[in-house]
């Protein structure tokens, strides 16, 4: 690196490196995307302002809303708290709560989910028409010293009742997510360092709250990305909900609309329309999350950075 | 609890012992400390001070002998001569009082700086959080760092972090400081601040067992440096006595090789500063009495 004093070198103006294959491949892509849109416009059977108006059918958005999205936030919910809860207990030191969790984890992963959601609608039902939660043993109890078989019951679900509803649905692709959620939350949990435990620790911070406040925030940068693709998954999946049988989602309402018209191809568009707006705003949600949970690591997100100036200006 | 008075140690430790799957790493250490006194761990690479300083706050627990704080048994309740382990919470409890400050700083990174050193005084102590942030600044003035409340960790140098780390453990308003090897992750320029923050604990009146290779900080800071090696308790004495005249053999040649590193280490830093390379070609094996980081801060 010598340099000559007197005739140092100036400014770099390179040639760039050539691409010539991105060209090509961007010839080859346009007349694809070209055959494709001249298909859309010259054959019928696609017939797209159908499709359209299909799109803003009243059950169709009803489906979307009440089975759809309702089903994903619910389903997503339950399945990332107890997906939580599950690696925490594979963590823990205590063997029962261990082997419950795997359990758990191994059931439902073996289990698909189609048929999980046919067990709850259908199986389940023939089995118990009722489920009653109260003491256990709480009807041979009450029988056995001759009161009132259902002193110890406090609440009764009837299950044929319940079962037919979207919370049937957000129950079956809830706990089948758990199990999911259950290994991907144990792996953000373990990609902690133990250094922050322990300094958590040696602070006196009880172990609960350690995991709550120290570990689980930082897991969750990891927690996140696959996260994001499991609820994008389960978007998709609530299209399963007819084997409960729930009918009130988007894609056998779309379908069903299209058939009923005789042009079932503009129902699937519909349905892949809706599905594809979904997602897209689900993808710019994600961002945000992972953003947010990957503070401290990377860039410092603007607005935090103000708010957090704010406090500092305080003193 | 209220054992302690005061003349009675704030740290007594009694033939502690502990295996690591059947590798005893600590051999019976007997140790007092009194409060605000300043002791110096050393020992060479494995000779069980990191795994000392984690037992008397049950980061480990023990096999064998009795550790007390401030009068308190750790990690156990002896109830008329049996023990029985104390749960979680309890032991969490015993913590508080017990700060530590770690080699590589562990400082949580998904918090601000101000956030790091409130943390446990509020979700531990139940400290108002206004209360806490105004303390917590304070500190941070202590340290030298009552400009970076808004950091994040990752923003901030070595030698500020393990700053932001001490003043995090302050915050809990703790009896006894644990010090393990705060500065042997830093670059060489930066552990004088931190030792600097030390010296002024130090002076304060904290009680406080270091773990350290800074002969300088150890000379001059300490009332009493222990010399651990193979898990056992080897000589201890005032600094003048076992770094300026040690008895033990052991001692010696850890000694020894101490001020070569901190010799060969010494030039090397002058070398890389002027940028004369031939510093380090001619570096001799032992050079003289003092290491040249004594006059770090
Ligand atoms: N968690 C552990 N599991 C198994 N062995 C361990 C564990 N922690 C420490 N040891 C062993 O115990 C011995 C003492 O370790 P310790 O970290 O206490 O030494 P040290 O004096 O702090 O050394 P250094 O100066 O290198 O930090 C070493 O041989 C180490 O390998
Ligand atoms: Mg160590």
């Amino acid at each position: 690196m010598s340099t000559v004093s007197g005739d140092r070198p100036g400014p770099i103006k390179a040639r760039p490196v050539r691409h010539p294959w991105r060209w090509v491949a961007i010839a080859v892509i346009a007349v694809l995307v070209a055959m494709m849109v001249s298909s859309f416009v010259t054959n019928e059977k696609w017939d797209f302002p159908f499709a359209f108006e299909i799109m803003q059918q009243t059950p169709v958005i009803q489906g979307l809303w009440a089975g759809t999205v309702l089903g994903t936030v619910g389903s997503m919910v339950l399945g990332v708290g107890l997906g939580i809860v599950l690696a925490v207990m594979r963590l823990s030191d205590n063997p029962v709560l261990r082997g419950v969790a795997f359990v758990y984890t191994w059931f439902f992963r073996a289990i698909p989910r189609y048929v999980l959601l046919a067990l709850i609608g259908v199986g389940v039902g023939f089995l118990y028409s009722q489920i009653s939660f109260g003491l256990p043993f709480g009807e041979q109890l009450a029988g056995a010293i001759g009161i009132d078989t259902t002193t110890f019951t406090f609440f009764t679900l009837d299950w044929n009742a319940f079962s037919s509803t979207i919370w049937a649905g957000i129950l079956g692709l809830g706990l089948s997510e758990a199990a999911y959620m259950a290994e991907i939350a144990r792996a953000g949990i373990l990609s902690v360092d133990r250094g922050q435990t322990e300094a958590a620790q040696a602070l006196g911070m009880p172990p609960g709250r350690t995991m709550r406040r120290i570990v689980l925030p930082q897991a969750m940068r990891v927690i996140v990305p696959p996260t994001g693709n499991e609820t994008i998954a389960m978007v998709k999946d609530t299209s399963l909900l007819i084997a409960i049988p729930i009918i009130n989602e988007l894609f056998f309402q779309a379908y069903n609309f299209g058939q009923r018209g005789f042009k079932i191809l503009p129902g699937m568009v519909a349905a892949t329309l809706w599905y594809l707006v979904v997602c897209s705003i689900l993808m710019v949600g994600q961002y945000y999350l992972e953003r947010y949970f990957g503070r401290g690591f990377g860039a410092v997100p603007k607005k935090a950075k103000q708010e957090l100036t704010k406090i500092g200006a305080d003193h | 609890m209220t054992a302690s008075t005061s003349d009675a140690p704030l740290v007594h430790a009694v033939n502690v012992s502990k295996s690591f799957h059947g590798n005893e790493v600590l051999k019976g250490i007997d140790m007092d400390v009194a409060t605000g006194e300043v002791v110096v761990l050393l020992g060479p690479s494995g000779s069980g001070k990191t795994t000392f300083l984690r037992c008397i706050n049950q980061l480990e627990t023990i096999d064998g002998g009795r550790i007390w704080v401030d009068g308190d048994l750790m990690g156990y309740d002896d109830r008329g001569g049996t023990l029985h382990r104390l749960t979680d919470k309890r032991i969490a409890a015993q913590r508080r009082d017990i700060g530590m400050c770690f080699q590589r700083f562990n400082l949580f990174p998904h918090k601000t700086v101000l956030e790091n050193v409130v943390e446990a005084p509020v979700q531990v102590k139940g400290m108002k959080r206004k209360a806490a942030e105004a303390r917590a600044m304070e500190l941070l003035q202590q340290v030298g760092l009552g400009d970076k409340p808004s950091a994040y960790p990752a923003q901030l140098s070595g030698g500020q972090q393990q700053r932001v780390a001490i003043a995090r453990a302050l915050a809990m308003d703790p009896k006894l400081m644990l010090f393990d090897e705060p500065t042997s992750a830093l670059d060489p320029e930066l552990v004088g601040e931190v030792l600097k923050v030390m010296r002024d604990l130090a002076t304060r009146g904290m009680t406080m067992i270091v773990v350290t290779h800074e002969m300088g900080f150890a000379r001059e800071v300490a009332d009493r440096v222990v010399f651990m090696d193979a898990g056992v308790v080897v000589e201890e004495g005032p600094p003048s006595e076992v770094i300026g005249n040690p008895k033990h053999h052991r001692t010696r040649a850890f000694l020894s090789r101490m001020r070569q590193e901190e010799q060969a280490h010494a030039e090397a830093v002058v070398a890389s500063v002027t940028g004369n390379t031939e510093a380090l070609a001619d570096a001799p094996g032992d050079g003289g009495d003092d290491g040249a980081r004594d006059t770090a801060g």
